[in-house]
C-alpha cells in the first residue's frame, strides 16, 4: 500500500468533499422532512401522498437522478450542486415517513398528559413529541447516512470529485490500490457518520440510557 | 433542453436495433431479473430458516449494514478487474458484473424474510405447534404468508437495487439502458443522457409497480390490513371502532 | 384421564419449573392448575401436549404414555387454547375453525360446515364467517380460538388463560358460556390461570401450585376454601373464603314464611304494613313497595328491586344473599322456574348454615365425595 503513503493528501482532500456531499444533504433533508413529517402525522390526508410520493422519488436509481438534476432544476451540468440536491432528495423521501411515523409512535398518554398540562401545540412539539421521536427518527436519519456515502461515489462517474474518483481513476489504469483505498475510505467513512448521529441520540436522549434501553 | 429530449425520445432510429431502447430495455431487465433471481433462491429460503429458528440473527442484522456501506461503483470494478481477464468475450463483463448485482440484492431479500418471518406473532405460531403442525408446515402455512408484507418489501428495494446498480455497471461494460447514459456522457449528447435518465426513472417505477400490485394480490388481507380499511371506507367511520379493535 | 407422575421439569440451569407432580385430571371433568407467576402451570399444561419435553416421570392420556405417541397425532387430538387466541391473521375466521381439520385430511365442504356449526355453538354470528381476526373484538377472536380448539371434536382440551386477555364483563360472560358448554361436551379439559376466582368458578377441581413447581394442594374447590392445608393456599385462596364456600353448599329445607303479595296493576289501597312483596301473573317476583308510600295502582316504575332472588335448589350463599339485599330484610326464594315459593329471614339461614353437615369436609379425592 505505498500508492496510499504517497497519496494521503490527495485521499484526505476527496474525503473532504466526500463529507460535504453526503453530509450537508442529510441535515438539510433532516430540516425539510420534519416539518413534512409532522404534516403528515397531523393532517392525516396528507399521510398517504406525501409517503407514496417522496418513495416514489426513492425508486429512481441515482445516476439517473444525477442526469436528471439539471434538466429539472435547470443547473449547469456536471455541476456538483446536482448531486447536493439529489442526495438532499433522497434523504427527504428516505426521513418523512420515518418522521411522521415516529411521531405516531409517541405514546398518546404522554401527549394528552403535556396537553392537559397546558403544553399548546409547538411548544409541544419541540418539548414532547420531538425529544421522545429522536430515537426512531435517528435510526431513519443513520440508514439514510450510511447509504448517502455510498451513493455519493456514483457521481464520480459525471466527474464530480469525491472519494469515487478513486474507483475511476482505479478503473481507467487497471489498478487495484486505489480501488481499494476507495472502498475502504467510503466504508470507514460510513462508519463514522453512523457512530456520530449514534453519539448524538445519546446525547439527545439521557432517559434511553437510564432505561438500558437501546440508543 | 425539453424539446431536445423528446425529439430524441420520439425518432424511432432510437429504439430499434442493437443499441436501441427496445434491446437496452430487455437487457436491463434479462440482468436485473437474474440477478433477483440467484439472489432470491439463496436469500429466501436463508431468511426464512433464520427467523424460523432464531439463529444467525447477528449475522442477518450486520450483513444487512455492511452492504448499505458498501460503494456499489468501487465493487464494479474491482470485480470486472479481478474476474475479467479469468473470462473471455461478453463474459468477461458480463458476469463480474451480474455477480455484484447478486451479492448487493442478497442482504435485503434475506433481512426481509428473516424479519417477516421473525415478526410473526408468537402465539399464533405457538398455537399451530399445538395443533399439531409440523415444522415445515408451521413456516409454509402460518409463518410464511404472514411474513409475505415484508417479504414483498424486501423483494422491492433488492429491485431497486439491482436496477440502479446494473445502471451504474454500464460504466464498468455492462449493456443495458445504462449505456445511453455512460455513451452520451463520453460524446456529451445530453439529450441522449436525460432520454436514458427518464427512461431508467421510468423502468424502476414501472417495475416497482408491478412489484406492488402482485403484492396486493398475494397478501392476505388480514395480514395487510386492506380489506380492513376498505371495510371502514365503505360503510363510514362507525365500523372503525369495530372492525379495528386489534388486541 | 390425564395422569402426572412424578414429572419434572429441569431447565438447562437448574431452573426447576416443575417438581414430582404427581396428579390426575379425570375424564369429562375440567382441572385448573392455579398459582402466582412462576409456579410452573403453564410448563404443566405444555407438557400435556409435548410442546415441552418433561425431564423425568411420565404424563398418561388414558392410560397410554404420550412419550411414546406420534407428536402431531398426539396434539391434533389434543385441543389447545391460548391466551392471545393465537389466531393465524392471513385467514378468516372459518378457516381458522377449520384449521385441524384440514390438517386431519377432512375435505373443504366438510370442513366449512363444520367451522360453521362451531361459530354457533361458541355464540358467534354467521356474518363473521369471513372477516379476519384483526376485525374481531378481544372476546369474539377468544370465542374463535375455543372454536377452533373444538373443531376435530377433541376428546381432550388444555386451555392456558384464555379468557384472561379480555375486560372484566366480557371474561365473565366467556367463563358461563364455557360451563354450558362444557356440559354438552364433557371434554377432559386442564385450564391454567393465576385468578383464583376463575379457578373456583370453573374447576371441578383445583391444583395449587406454588412457585418452584410444587403442587400445595389439590381439592374441589369447596375443600379449598374450607380447607387451605397451609399458609400459602390460606393466602392464595385470599378472604371472605366462609363466605364463598357457601356457593358450593346445597340449601337445605328453610323454614319460609309465607309472603303478602301484590300483583302488577293492583292498588295499594287498604293494604298495610312495611314492605310488600310485588309479583307478575306468573307469580315470578319482580320487586318491593311500601304501601303507605304509594297510592293507586302498582306500577313496575315504582319498584325497589335492590333484592336477589335466590332459587330454592340454589347454594346458601344465593339465600343468605337474597336475605341480606332485601329491603325488608326478607330473602325472596324462587322455585327453578322463577315462581315465589316463601321468604325466609337471615338469621334463619344462619341457623341452617350452622346446623347443616359441612359436606367440604369430606375428602373430595375418594368416591363419594360431592362434586360442584
Amino acid at each position: 500500500m505505498t500508492w496510499f503513503a504517497d497519496h494521503v493528501g490527495e485521499v484526505l482532500g476527496l474525503t473532504a468533499q466526500h463529507v460535504y456531499l453526503a453530509g450537508l444533504p442529510l441535515l438539510i433533508g433532516l430540516l425539510i422532512a420534519l416539518p413534512l413529517g409532522w404534516l403528515a402525522r397531523r393532517y392525516r390526508v396528507l399521510y398517504a401522498p406525501f409517503t407514496v410520493g417522496t418513495g416514489l422519488l426513492y425508486t429512481i436509481p441515482s445516476l439517473a437522478l444525477f442526469i436528471l438534476m439539471p434538466f429539472i432544476f435547470g443547473t449547469r451540468i456536471l455541476d456538483p450542486v446536482n448531486v447536493l440536491i439529489a442526495m438532499t432528495i433522497y434523504t427527504v423521501a428516505l426521513l418523512v415517513r420515518t418522521v411522521a411515523d415516529a411521531l405516531g409512535a409517541v405514546p398518546d398518554h404522554v401527549v394528552q398528559a403535556a396537553r392537559a398540562m397546558g403544553y399548546r401545540r409547538v411548544k409541544r412539539f419541540f418539548a414532547v413529541e420531538l425529544p421522545l421521536a429522536v430515537p426512531v427518527i435517528s435510526a431513519g436519519l443513520r440508514v439514510a447516512a450510511v447509504s448517502n456515502v455510498s451513493i455519493v461515489s456514483v457521481a464520480a462517474i459525471i466527474g464530480v470529485p469525491q472519494l469515487g474518483l478513486l474507483f475511476t481513476d482505479g478503473f481507467q489504469r487497471t489498478f487495484y490500490d486505489p480501488i481499494i483505498v476507495g472502498i475502504v475510505a467510503c466504508t470507514v467513512l460510513a462508519l463514522v457518520f453512523d457512530l456520530v448521529i449514534l453519539l448524538a441520540t445519546r446525547l439527545l436522549t439521557p432517559w434511553q440510557r437510564a432505561a438500558g434501553g437501546r440508543a | 433542453m425539453t424539446d431536445l429530449v423528446l425529439a430524441w425520445l420520439t425518432d424511432p432510429a432510437h429504439w430499434t436495433g442493437q443499441d436501441g431502447i427496445i434491446q437496452h430495455t430487455l437487457e436491463h431487465l434479462g440482468y436485473s431479473a437474474i440477478s433477483l433471481l440467484i439472489a432470491a433462491a439463496v436469500a429466501i429460503p436463508a431468511g426464512l430458516v433464520i427467523g424460523h429458528t432464531g439463529r444467525g440473527r447477528f449475522l442477518v442484522v450486520n450483513l444487512a449494514g455492511a452492504a448499505r456501506a458498501m460503494p456499489s461503483l468501487g465493487l464494479l470494478f474491482i470485480m470486472v478487474l479481478v474476474l475479467g481477464p479469468r473470462l473471455s468475450g461478453d463474459a468477461a463483463f458480463l458476469w463480474p458484473n451480474l455477480i455484484v448485482l447478486i451479492v448487493l440484492a442478497i442482504p435485503p431479500l434475506l433481512s426481509g424474510a428473516y424479519a417477516g418471518v421473525e415478526g410473526v406473532d408468537p402465539a399464533a405460531r405457538d398455537a399451530a405447534r399445538g395443533m399439531g403442525m409440523s415444522g415445515s408446515q408451521v413456516l409454509l402455512r402460518v409463518e410464511v404468508p404472514c411474513a409475505l408484507p415484508l417479504l414483498f418489501s424486501g423483494l422491492r428495494s433488492a429491485t431497486l437495487q439491482v436496477i440502479a446498480t446494473a445502471t451504474i455497471a454500464a460504466v464498468a461494460g455492462l449493456q443495458g439502458l445504462g449505456r445511453f447514459l455512460i455513451d452520451g456522457l463520453a460524446v456529451h449528447d445530453f439529450p441522449q443522457m436525460v432520454s436514458g435518465a427518464v427512461l431508467i426513472a421510468v423502468l424502476a417505477l414501472l417495475a416497482d409497480l408491478v412489484l406492488a400490485l402482485v403484492q396486493r394480490y398475494a397478501v392476505s388481507p388480514g395480514v395487510s390490513g386492506r380489506r380492513l380499511r376498505e371495510r371502514v371506507r365503505r360503510r363510514g367511520p362507525d365500523t372503525l371502532a369495530e372492525g379495528l379493535q386489534v388486541r | 384421564m390425564i395422569g402426572f407422575d412424578e414429572v419434572t421439569k429441569r431447565y438447562p440451569g437448574g431452573t426447576v419449573a416443575v417438581d414430582r407432580l404427581s396428579l390426575t385430571a379425570p375424564t369429562g371433568r375440567i382441572t385448573v392448575l392455579v398459582g402466582p407467576s412462576g409456579c410452573g402451570k403453564t410448563t404443566t399444561l405444555r407438557m400435556v401436549n409435548r410442546m415441552i419435553e418433561p425431564t423425568s416421570g411420565s404424563i398418561t392420556l388414558d392410560g397410554r404414555d404420550t412419550s411414546r405417541m406420534k407428536e402431531a397425532e398426539l396434539r391434533r387430538g389434543i385441543g389447545y387454547v391460548i391466551q392471545h387466541a393465537g389466531l393465524f391473521p392471513h385467514r378468516t375466521v372459518l378457516d381458522n375453525i377449520g384449521t385441524v381439520p384440514r390438517l386431519l385430511g377432512w375435505d373443504r365442504r366438510r370442513t366449512e360446515a363444520r367451522s360453521r356449526e362451531l361459530m354457533e355453538r361458541v355464540g358467534l354470528p354467521d356474518t363473521l364467517g369471513r372477516r379476519y381476526p384483526a376485525q374481531l373484538s378481544g372476546g369474539q377472536q377468544q370465542r374463535v380460538g375455543v372454536a377452533r380448539a373444538l373443531a376435530a371434536d377433541p376428546p381432550v382440551m388444555l386451555m392456558d388463560e384464555p379468557f384472561s386477555a379480555v375486560d372484566p364483563v366480557v371474561r365473565e360472560q366467556l367463563q358461563d358460556e364455557f360451563l354450558r358448554l362444557q356440559d354438552e361436551l364433557g371434554k377432559t379439559i386442564i385450564f391454567v390461570t393465576h385468578d383464583i376466582d376463575e379457578a373456583i368458578k370453573l374447576g371441578d377441581q383445583v391444583a395449587v401450585l406454588r412457585v418452584g413447581g410444587h403442587l400445595a394442594q389439590l381439592a374441589d374447590p369447596a375443600y379449598l376454601l374450607a380447607h387451605p392445608v397451609d399458609d400459602f393456599v390460606a393466602d392464595f385462596v385470599g378472604r371472605d373464603r366462609g363466605y364463598r364456600a357457601l356457593s358450593f353448599q346445597p340449601t337445605p329445607r328453610l323454614p319460609l314464611a309465607a309472603e303478602r303479595t301484590l300483583t302488577l296493576g293492583e292498588t295499594t289501597t287498604g293494604v298495610g304494613g312495611d314492605w310488600v312483596l310485588v309479583v307478575d301473573e306468573e307469580n315470578h317476583p319482580v320487586g318491593w313497595v311500601e304501601p303507605q308510600r304509594v297510592h293507586g295502582e302498582v306500577t313496575s316504575t315504582m319498584l325497589h328491586r335492590g333484592g336477589t332472588l335466590a332459587r330454592s335448589s340454589g347454594p346458601l350463599r344465593a339465600a343468605l344473599d337474597a336475605a341480606l339485599s332485601s329491603p325488608s330484610r326478607r330473602g325472596v326464594i324462587v322455585d327453578d322456574s322463577g315462581a315465589l315459593v316463601g321468604t325466609v329471614r337471615a338469621h334463619e339461614v344462619l341457623t341452617a348454615i350452622e346446623r347443616a353437615e359441612r359436606p367440604e369436609l369430606a375428602d373430595p379425592l375418594h368416591p363419594g365425595a360431592p362434586v360442584r
